[in-house]
């Protein structure tokens, strides 16, 4: 078992919004408008030292335009270096998709809450996901294969809104092959696509649960993730072992600036992953 | 005569011209000194020069979208209640900077030093509200993990001048909050002003030093009798009142759909002017910039708010998009959510988000409306 506690390496106790540069050391393409970026800090003690625990994310700068609360989805027992999975979405995932190796992002991190399926050892694990929200849990997926024996069944429900939207489609022999069953749907098929087509809360009628014993790990869209605690409850599987990550705007990960509230919860430091009974008095009020 | 002992936790009456020898001491000691002054017709705070400076002999009228200076022609310096301002402007400013940038010969990005000014700041007449939200602010700036930097800098070194509340204005409700009108511990020196005579409270090492050489009477009954019955009086003189204030997390967080949401969101214009005069609201964006060369950048905190079109946005949508909800995430916040984060109430009772709202929306009407919702 790893030991790290979570807490930020890279951050300055007195200067906790100062950047540690970091190089781009290799850009794996995964799907259209999302990339994997592996990062190096120039600081080899930070480097070395940095740790953080699956579903942490990191706020990366692109100097001059901004930070962006990226989930780190590397392997936490592998050192040396720290992959973000990004998505193309707003001003400062544009910019990060238009560098190549070399170019120089800042980090400070990890911040945030992480699953806790450490907790979980002899449980059944379902890891619910759509589009993007595969990455905050592929830390989870490589620590899994790495103590597979520490786990019940392990079952991964994965959704995109096309083939060519599915990310990591090349570990998904290796998961398989460590006893990692693997369910995949699509929104839309295309020409060559023979598996199923739907929404991944759909994925849950074609899987029998053992609720006295399983733990829900979800991340996607917010829509999707209603949908998933839908199922799970429908199944008995209690509030506490569902849990979510959350995505709200953030500008600082420190419970600082404010933006990322719900109820009385800051999203980047109680969060981004709750568990479901954290959430339930305020899940349901709109525009909260 | 016997000398008056000034020691920590000492009180001993300062004659009135002994005010301007305080801030002399002050000044003598390396302090920038900042306190209350008029300017355009309102109490700002900003470098003091001289006690003349002060506004001495005007109170103001506060109430619900109301501010008006007005001269009385007493004796006092400190009963004008406060303006707009806050001192969370020094330790907090509406814009500073977050980090620097410079490429390298290479090209590549380096984080410059951030250099922090470290002139001690002397706050001269703080108000028992306004030194109760500094503590708020330090639990806000001020974690165990980390420090913001500017805000350490300033507050560790900074002397506090508080002054009790004698004149508390028509939208003040410091009593139902627990922060006024006396002040709690926290300060450096605290003066209570009577017509021609000071008490002062020596809080720490600092304000006994700041008191050397200045002569001082020892307190008498009368006078320790006149300053009780003045903060009796300033209690009972609040314009405004919120009662039950430890019951409202659980009032708020377990009424987000109450309908009086609906009616104040038909009156507030989310102009942000509430959170721009709160002493307490630390909501900040960063910005960032990069010169025309491309060769440096900046990342700038400036103050934000909850009311701003664009506080909640993430990629996909608005998460608040309606003044409805804005406005209950800044009151359920301040009054409800405020306790589990930080662990004490975010309101301390100055009333300025009620006197500089242009819409006249009143916080302790709307809590009020609310709880008799919830009984109807």
């Amino acid at each position: 078992m790893i030991q790290t506690t979570g807490k930020p390496h890279a951050i300055l106790q007195f200067a906790p919004m100062q950047p540690f540069m970091a190089e781009i050391t290799e850009i794996v393409h995964e799907a259209p408008n999302v990339s994997t970026y592996w990062l190096r800090f120039f600081d080899k003690g930070l480097q070395d030292g940095f740790h953080f625990k699956a579903g942490q994310f990191n706020m990366l700068l692109v100097p001059g335009l901004g930070e962006a609360a990226i989930s780190i989805s590397s392997d936490m027992e592998e050192l040396g270096r720290i992959a973000h999975t990004v998505r193309i979405a707003g001003n400062v995932t544009s910019a990060i998709s238009r560098m190549s190796v070399g170019d120089v992002l800042g980090v400070r991190g990890p911040f945030g809450s992480w699953w806790c399926f450490e907790d979980c050892i002899g449980k059944d694990i379902v890891i619910a996901a759509g589009g993007i929200g595969l990455p905050p849990l592929r830390p989870v997926l490589y620590y899994i294969m790495h103590h597979r024996r520490e786990f019940g069944r392990v079952i991964v429900l994965y959704g995109a809104r096309t083939p060519n939207d599915l990310q990591f489609t090349r570990e998904y022999k290796a998961w398989q092959e460590a006893g990692i069953e693997i369910d995949v749907t699509v929104d839309r098929g295309d020409d060559t696509w023979t598996g199923r087509v739907g929404v991944v809360p759909i994925l849950f009628y074609n899987t029998r649960l053992d609720p006295k014993n399983t733990v829900i790990l979800t991340c996607g869209p917010e829509i999707m993730i209603r949908f998933v605690i839908f199922e799970a409850l429908a199944r008995r599987v209690p509030p506490e072992r569902i849990f979510v990550s959350l995505e709200r705007n953030m500008k600082c990960g420190l419970g600082s600036c404010g933006h990322c509230q719900i109820g009385p919860y800051f999203v980047c430091k109680d969060g981004p992953i709750f568990s479901f009974d954290q959430l339930q008095p305020y899940v349901n009020v709109e525009e909260l | 005569m016997a000398e008056v002992q000034t020691t920590v936790g000492s009180a001993v009456a300062l004659p009135k011209p002994g005010l301007e020898k305080l801030l002399a001491n002050l000044q003598k000691m390396g302090y920038q000194v900042l306190g209350p002054q008029i300017q355009d017709e309102a109490v700002v705070y900003k470098a003091l020069k001289s006690v003349i400076d002060l506004p001495k002999g005007y109170i103001s009228q506060q109430d619900a979208g109301f501010y008006r200076l007005v001269f009385s022609g007493h004796r006092r310096y400190f009963d004008h209640t406060h303006g707009a301002q806050s001192w969370k402007q020094f330790f907090f400013p509406s814009f500073s900077e977050l980090a620097s940038l410079k490429r390298d010969e290479a090209g590549r990005w380096q984080v410059e030093e951030n250099e922090v000014d470290l002139t001690p700041l002397a706050l001269f007449g703080v108000s028992p509200c306004d030194l109760a939200a500094i503590q708020v602010q330090d639990r806000i700036f001020l974690r165990e993990e980390w420090k913001d930097p500017l805000y350490w800098a300033r507050r560790q070194s900074a002397f506090i001048l508080a002054v009790n509340c004698l004149h508390p204005s028509g939208t003040c409700f410091c009593a139902s909050m627990g922060t006024g009108p006396k002040a709690n511990p926290g300060f450096d020196l605290c003066l209570t002003e009577l017509d021609d005579i000071f008490l002062a409270e020596i809080g720490s090492e600092a304000g006994r030093l700041v008191m050397e050489g200045i002569s001082v009477l020892p307190t008498s009954a009368f006078l320790l009798q006149a300053a009780q019955k003045g903060l009796e009086d300033a209690s009972l003189n609040m314009g405004r009142s919120l009662p039950d204030e430890k019951e409202l997390p659980e009032l708020l967080l377990s009424n987000l759909e109450a309908k009086q949401w609906d009616d104040v969101a038909q009156r507030c214009m989310s102009c942000t002017s509430c959170t721009q005069v709160c002493p307490t609201c630390f909501c900040w964006d960063a910005h960032d910039s990069i010169s025309l060369s491309g060769q440096s950048a900046r990342r700038e905190r400036a103050w934000d708010s909850c009311f701003n079109p664009d506080y909640n946005y993430i990629v996909g949508g608005n998460m608040r998009p309606t003044t409805r909800s804005r406005y209950r995430q800044w009151l359920t916040h301040k009054f409800g959510s405020w306790y589990p984060q930080f662990g004490t109430s975010g309101c301390v009772g100055c009333g300025r988000c009620i006197t500089w709202c242009p819409a006249k929306i009143d916080v302790t009407a709307e809590i009020q409306a609310i709880r008799e919702e919830v009984q109807a």
